[in-house]
């Protein structure tokens, strides 16, 4: 039998949908782990950057924050979650949303930092001279000012996450990456190739729909 | 394998393991450095005539944009594993993988960079009796050049981080030792060390493609 052959049957085979080491559990460990990992970058992220931006003081530091954020593609996330394993942080998936935590928060943090201090000086001067306050400011003018940027932001740290998300399987972890894993580990291609397939269409289904949602949020008229 | 009572020594940083394990370090670094050469030069050598191609059809633009984010879109993990039954535990496996990754910001940025070319030069180009060839080589790409270069180097620091997930199929160059470190009983020396390598690997060809800019777009500095 070919391969995708192979691939398919594993996929149409009920018993790989059982149990602890059922695609249902595991799925759901990976989207667990994944949205954990954006939640928490997101109450480290958002307040942090939307401050940033609001203040439009302290320009060195913000444009620190985007040095950083650029810094941090250099760092393997492979490694990150090794490193973990080293120290008393530990193995698997509590570990693994850490890990993954660091890595969404650069796009976070980066996009909404630039949305909120984008925003036209003239328009918050004028949002000002109407007599609001800070926090009128940041509220009605800022913030849905700087939505799309911030959605385009979380989009990119969801889709990273979950695709990154994988690698749990490799420090002791659970998620979709397991069957990815045990397939290397018994040189079993189709059940490989079968978790390669649900990794991916995971993927591009979270990107898809998240695309929809920010297109949704992006487009039409806004009231400032 | 040592698995003493007690607690051993395991320090992240220890020259005795640089110095004892010098050949092997050269040789992982190495081949990460391979890994990613060939991954951005296929990278390159795709992408440069798909976005020469598609350029000022809007349509085809978006179509090459959408498929090559797709391929982006796709976990390396999943890539390798759906790659590796056919292309075996080989380099070629994450070589493929590497490249398809790349696409994405390399056709974004040439298309971007050759968009950026102000319409009053290419008509001054055109004036001088310049074909098409010529003022796509000796005009068009040269001012293209920084908004590519951009791309490549975002390209390339990516991909340095990302050749380390190869290590499921056995070649993962730095990413090899880092995943060795974790199966000696967590060998910090060793996952420290080429955690390291792989941060400097990355800082260093990041400052030679700037460098490589610097060099070939002297009209961008006064």
């Amino acid at each position: 039998m070919s391969l995708i052959e192979d691939t398919l049957v594993w996929l149409g085979d009920r018993a790989h949908y059982r149990g602890v080491d059922g695609v249902p559990h595991r799925l759901f460990e990976h989207l667990w782990i994944s949205g954990a990992a954006v939640g928490l970058a997101a109450v480290v992220a958002l307040p942090l950057a939307v401050w940033l931006g609001h203040t439009r003081r302290f320009a060195r530091l913000g444009n620190a924050v985007i040095s950083l954020s650029n810094a941090s593609r250099a760092v393997p996330v492979f490694a990150v979650l090794v490193l973990f394993a080293a120290t008393p942080i530990g193995f698997g998936n509590r570990a693994t949303v850490f890990a993954l935590t660091l890595f969404a928060v650069p796009p976070l943090l980066t996009n909404s930092f630039v949305g909120v201090r984008g925003v036209d000086a003239d328009v918050v001067e004028a949002a000002r001279g109407n007599g609001m306050s800070g926090a009128q400011v940041l509220r009605r003018v800022e913030l849905p000012l700087a939505l799309p940027l911030v959605a385009a932001g979380f989009r990119t740290a969801a889709v990273q996450v979950v695709a990154t998300a994988t690698l749990a399987a490799y420090v002791g972890g659970g998620g979709l990456g397991r069957f990815i894993a045990d397939g290397f580990g018994r040189a079993d291609p189709a059940q490989t190739a079968a978790g390669g397939v649900l990794v991916a269409a995971l993927a591009v289904l979270v990107e898809v729909s998240l695309a929809v949602v920010q297109h949704s949020l992006t487009k039409g008229p806004r009231e400032v | 394998m040592l698995v003493a009572s007690g607690s051993p020594p395991n320090p992240w940083i220890s020259v005795d393991y640089v110095r004892q394990n010098a050949d092997v370090l050269v040789a992982a670094t190495r081949q990460h450095v391979e890994l990613v050469a060939l991954g951005v030069g296929f990278g390159l050598l795709i992408a440069i005539p798909l976005a020469l191609l598609v350029r000022g059809h809007p349509r085809a633009e978006s179509l090459l944009l959408g498929a090559t984010g797709v391929i982006y879109t796709i976990p390396s993990l999943a890539l390798f594993a759906v790659l590796a039954p056919i292309t075996g535990l080989t380099v070629k496996t994450v070589v493929i993988g590497l490249t398809g990754y790349t696409l994405l910001v390399l056709v974004r940025n040439i298309l971007a960079g050759l968009a950026g070319v102000p319409e009053d030069v290419r008509e001054a180009a055109r004036g001088m009796g310049m074909g098409r060839l010529r003022m796509l080589v000796r005009v068009e790409l040269p001012l293209a050049l920084p908004t590519v270069l951009a791309g490549v180097r975002v390209a390339t620091v990516s991909t340095v981080a990302l050749a380390t997930v190869g290590v499921v199929v056995s070649n993962g160059g730095l990413g090899q030792l880092i995943f060795e470190g974790l199966n000696r009983n967590l060998y910090r020396a060793e996952i420290f060390t080429a955690t390291v390598l792989c941060v400097l690997v990355a800082g260093v060809a990041d400052l030679l493609l700037l460098g490589l800019e610097r060099l070939l777009t002297p009209w961008t500095r006064r």
